[in-house]
């Protein structure tokens, strides 16, 4: 690639281009100065129009996105933390809610027992009361009965014992009066 | 490596057709690039893009270095530009060099002091530019005197000795880089044992070249981010 132009030894050669390398071009190369800076200024100016303007608003869109993400992300896990708070006291409320209920349906069970016990209690002291008085009325009937019977049982035994010996008139005189006696006894 | 220079008067103008040529060449290159790698833009980031995207971030970080970003943004395409301008302009005289009847004309641009200064100079001037641009004329002019005036005659060769170690830096290392490129590949690697000799060596100083340009490129942006800083920002 590279063209010798100095003739003479190695040495030579390595020594020129070391002290000649840097003084190569003489004189101010004016027309270079005015290309790379109108070259540097152009490639600029084309870059920015091209290339890192379009890039840095992709990158400015990408910051404005995260940052919109993350702020959504925040604020939807401060309504997720609202909701918990709300579900949270709702429950507690719930529990409350069926606590006394269940306290209530206690009471109410309980007073409906005693009403119950109660009634039942009067409706079995009705009960025994009627049937006590029945067994009285009974009892009451089948000792008139049981007296009617007897007096006219012991009547026709008597007359049947002493029946020559008392007309029928004293002799039911006689059995009424040991009748009382007995009934007085008792 | 006695090469001479196709130059050319016009306009009372000398131009150096290979400089033309090269400074041309890189700009093209840097064009492309940054053109083809945002053809698809999209908000999801896929292969070149990306890439743009990491230089843009880079450079962005060098600014944001030195000074705060309300100021600082505006700098953003020129840092880019900048960077990648010069990456790419290092990197070309890398590979090869050809010479044409005895005349360079494929190398570095930025291996010619000339235009290594000329980039140095806009850079300077630009950082006084935006200095009384962002400053006011007051402003400005207070910060050759702060922090005692005494110390105005240092500030005024201050920004000449900037524009000089700015610009040289750059040449100097991309300059010397080529030189011993060339000393390897066009004197040592003469006959079968030279090529043979001159091979490692030759591979060896392209991938040091490739990280010396890497690092000039970096370099060049940072200092004039950092100039920037000195002449916009309200304190330093």
């Amino acid at each position: 690639m590279h063209v010798k132009t100095s003739e003479g030894s190695e040495i030579g050669v390595l020594f020129n281009n070391l002290v000649l390398g840097a003084t190569a071009h003489a004189g101010l190369n004016t027309g270079d100065i005015i290309f790379q800076l109108v070259a540097f200024i152009v490639l600029m100016l084309l870059l920015k129009k091209f290339a890192f303007g379009p890039l840095m608003g992709i990158m400015k869109e990408r910051e404005s996105h995260v940052a919109n993400e993350i702020e959504s992300a925040e604020k939807s896990r401060a309504e997720a933390a609202a909701l918990l708070e709300e579900q949270r006291t709702m429950l507690k409320e719930a529990r409350q809610e069926s606590l006394a209920l269940i306290e209530e349906a206690k009471k109410h069970g309980e007073t409906q027992r005693e009403e119950i016990i109660a009634l039942a209690r009067q409706e079995a002291e009705r009960v025994k009361e009627s049937a006590t008085r029945e067994i009285e009325q009974q009892k009451e009937k089948a000792v008139a009965a049981l007296r009617e019977q007897v007096a006219s049982l012991s009547v026709l035994i008597a007359s049947k014992v002493i029946e020559k010996e008392l007309s029928a008139k004293d002799q039911e005189k006689l059995i009424n009066e040991y009748i009382q006696e007995a009934g007085e006894e008792r | 490596m006695n090469h001479g220079a196709p130059t050319l008067e016009l306009f009372g103008l000398t131009f150096n057709l290979g400089n033309v040529l090269m400074i041309t060449v890189a700009s093209v290159i840097v064009f492309l690039i940054a053109v083809l790698s945002t053809r698809k833009l999209a908000v999801k980031p896929t292969g070149m893009q990306n890439f743009m995207e990491w230089v843009i971030d880079f450079v962005r970080n060098i600014i944001n270095s030195n000074m705060d970003w309300n100021t600082g943004g505006r700098f953003l395409i020129l840092g880019t530009t900048l960077i990648m301008y010069i990456f790419v302009s290092n990197m070309l005289g890398l590979p090869f060099s050809v010479t044409y009847n005895g005349d360079l004309w494929w190398k570095s641009p930025t291996a010619d002091p000339v235009i290594a200064l000329t980039l140095a100079v806009m850079i300077v001037v630009l950082t006084n530019f935006y200095g009384i641009k962002m400053r006011g004329l007051k402003g400005y002019s207070k910060n050759f005197v702060a922090p005692m005036p005494f110390l105005f005659p240092l500030k005024i060769i201050e920004e000449f000795a900037n524009t000089l170690t700015l610009g040289l830096r750059l040449f100097g290392n991309i300059y010397a880089g080529e030189i011993l490129l060339s000393l390897l590949a066009g004197s040592l690697a003469t006959g079968f044992w030279g090529h043979i000799v001159a091979f490692a060596p030759t591979m060896v100083w392209q991938a040091f070249s490739i990280f010396i340009g890497a690092i000039q490129a970096f370099i060049f942006t940072m200092l004039t981010m950092v100039y920037m800083a000195h002449k916009v920002s309200e304190d330093h």
